[in-house]
């Protein structure tokens, strides 16, 4: 009796997280949805705790009291800025878990696994463990605890495929020998390293790709830990989850112009070769806060091109600000996202929405770029990459092929930036060159509050 | 393998269309509330974690499985209260009593 309890509990919660990532199709039924979610989660622990096989209680309690008690201002508090590095050390708690139990699992088991039951802990503990450790670095780059750039050395891919290869070979060794356990911790030791030497060489930029891979890993681990406890639920859950990770991860390759294998094999952000087109000799025209805010007062659309910088110098609310004072002049006022505007997929969305913008004004690029050649002004405010017209027309940029927002076709350029340096990926970008666009230097919130100050008085 | 196993890949390959499906249709300007979600979702771990922590079999048994309840518990209200944080935010246009006149106009110049 208790056992059909527990099954149904596991049903309910499966049906009630399909139809919880179903309601994240739309903005307006999102939270009800995830809110069913939640309860199934609950339902779920409810139905588990009543098993026969639990028999203490006062650890699992402070097990759940200390996760809540730290869960919560992960939850709470933590800024909007800083969710990647949010969502990254949530994958490391996620597939610690999943690693801890396939541990449990072989000390508790060993060699009576047998073959099947030890590839299913293999894969939990594999993927849990390089999920660790790449998480980690993910977020220990992200939180600029270790350098953000890419950090490579002579014969890294070589180091790389050996170790990944021993790996491999450790767990099909497993599998036919499950009952040597030096080998099976040996392949987990193994698997912590590759996590490093995985994210070690990945930049900054490139972390969109690296997050969203990292969220399937963890995803997968949790599908290994239900095969290897036999439990459909997380089969089902891990499976949405890798599933979810793997769609974002094409989405962030593609809008990055990498192919998936350089994806999956982590061989990029290899440090990028320098554009043959310099900025020697050309020059960039300056403008005032006060004339930038005559252009933009008498715009009748405006286009804004939030980037990365914008997030830094956390000046989102200026930037709503300066919207609506546009819309009081008469102007209209879109917003262009590019997919991999941000250190996460959806980042610059969230920055957004959490300073007022409606989420009808954010527009992503397929949407949008039509629309330049009707804006009067794209003000383009701590974005580089995405905007570069070499992306289009110059075969030796290393970002040659990406796709770009299309600010260069708007009738006006205004560029707020901090100085001349190139951006992430270090290549110049000749739109800041350009005829049309002039640029107003300084950090991002102070030009844009110069600029609010300014609107008013126009 | 064994009958069990076979069912548990149909599960997984099951569940992982219906995830492609679903996901696909996600709009971008959800990407990170939808990363957080599948982060509590697959918090679910936690009910494995929970009977390696309360089998009582032996004491590394019970440490391992007492931490992964932490680590799991941590993901899943961190994961539910942060995804229900962002999608607070997320508001459609107030609509502007200009829009509403042009709106309530329309149908009456249309008849």
């Amino acid at each position: 009796m208790r056992e059909i309890f527990t099954q149904v509990t596991y049903l309910v919660a499966s049906i009630l997280f399909i139809l919880g990532l179903r309601s994240l199709t739309k903005p307006d039924t999102a939270r009800r949805g995830m809110q069913y979610a939640a309860i199934g989660m609950l339902l779920a622990i409810i139905g588990t705790l009543v098993q026969h096989e639990i028999v203490r209680y006062d650890w699992i309690i402070g097990g759940l009291i200390a996760g809540t008690i730290i869960g919560i201002p992960l939850g709470t508090q933590v800024p909007m800025t800083a969710m990647p590095q949010r969502i990254a050390i949530s994958h490391m708690f996620g597939a610690l878990a999943a690693t801890l139990v396939g541990i449990a699992e072989y000390w508790l088991h060993g060699a009576e696994l047998g073959s099947a039951k030890m590839a299913a802990v293999g894969f939990e503990v594999l993927f849990g463990a390089l999920t660790i450790t790449g998480s980690f670095m993910a977020f220990g780059k992200l939180q600029e605890i270790i350098t953000g750039r890419a950090v490579t050395y002579k014969g890294q891919n070589a180091v790389n495929i050996t170790l990944f290869g021993v790996t491999l070979l450790m767990f099909g060794y497993l599998i036919v020998h499950p009952e040597n356990a030096v080998v099976f911790y040996s392949m987990i030791a193994l698997a912590l390293m590759i996590g490093v030497f995985m994210v070690l060489p990945i930049g900054g930029a490139d972390m969109p790709v690296v997050i969203s891979l990292l969220n399937s890993y963890a995803g997968l681990a949790s599908a290994a830990t239900g095969f290897a406890i036999g439990n459909n639920v997380l089969i089902i859950a891990g499976a949405l989850d890798g599933a979810s990770g793997f769609i974002l991860s094409i989405v962030m390759s593609k809008a990055m112009n990498r192919s998936f294998q350089n994806v999956i094999f982590g061989a990029f952000g290899a440090a990028p070769t320098v554009s043959t087109k310099t900025a020697s000799g050309l020059s960039v025209r300056s403008i005032s806060a006060e004339d930038a805010a005559i252009q933009l007062a008498y715009a009748k659309l405006v286009i804004i091109v939030p980037g990365y910088g914008m997030a830094v110098a956390q000046a989102q609310h200026q930037v709503r600000e300066l919207a609506e004072l546009i819309e009081k002049k008469g102007g209209e006022v879109k917003y262009a996202i590019h997919p991999v505007a941000g250190r996460m997929p959806g980042h610059m969305n969230v920055l957004l929405a959490e300073a007022n913008v409606p989420y009808d004004r954010l527009y992503d690029m397929d949407e949008i770029n039509g629309e330049f050649e009707r804006a009067d002004v794209a003000l383009i405010i701590g974005a580089n990459d995405v905007v570069n017209p070499a992306a289009r027309n110059d075969k030796s940029s290393p970002i040659y092929g990406m796709p770009i927002l299309n600010a260069d076709k708007a009738q006006n350029v205004i560029v707020l930036k901090r100085s001349m340096n190139p951006g992430f990926a270090g290549i110049e970008n000749e739109l800041f060159y350009n005829d049309k666009t002039s640029l107003l230097f300084g950090d991002a919130k102070a030009s844009l509050s110069k600029l609010v100050t300014e609107m008013k008085t126009v | 393998m064994n009958l069990t196993g076979f069912m548990q890949l149909y599960v997984f390959m099951l569940a992982a269309f219906v995830g492609y499906q679903i996901i696909t249709r996600v709009p971008p300007l959800l990407h990170t509330p939808l990363m957080s979600a599948t982060n509590a979702i697959s918090a679910i771990s936690l009910v494995g974690s929970l009977v390696v922590a309360g089998a009582n079999r032996d004491r590394v048994s019970t440490i391992l499985g007492v931490v992964a309840v932490t680590a799991a518990t941590i993901n899943m209200v961190g994961g539910f209260v942060i995804t229900d944080r962002m999608l607070k935010m997320f508001r459609r246009e107030p609509a502007t009593p200009k829009v509403d006149a042009a709106a309530a106009a329309k149908p009456e110049a249309t008849k």
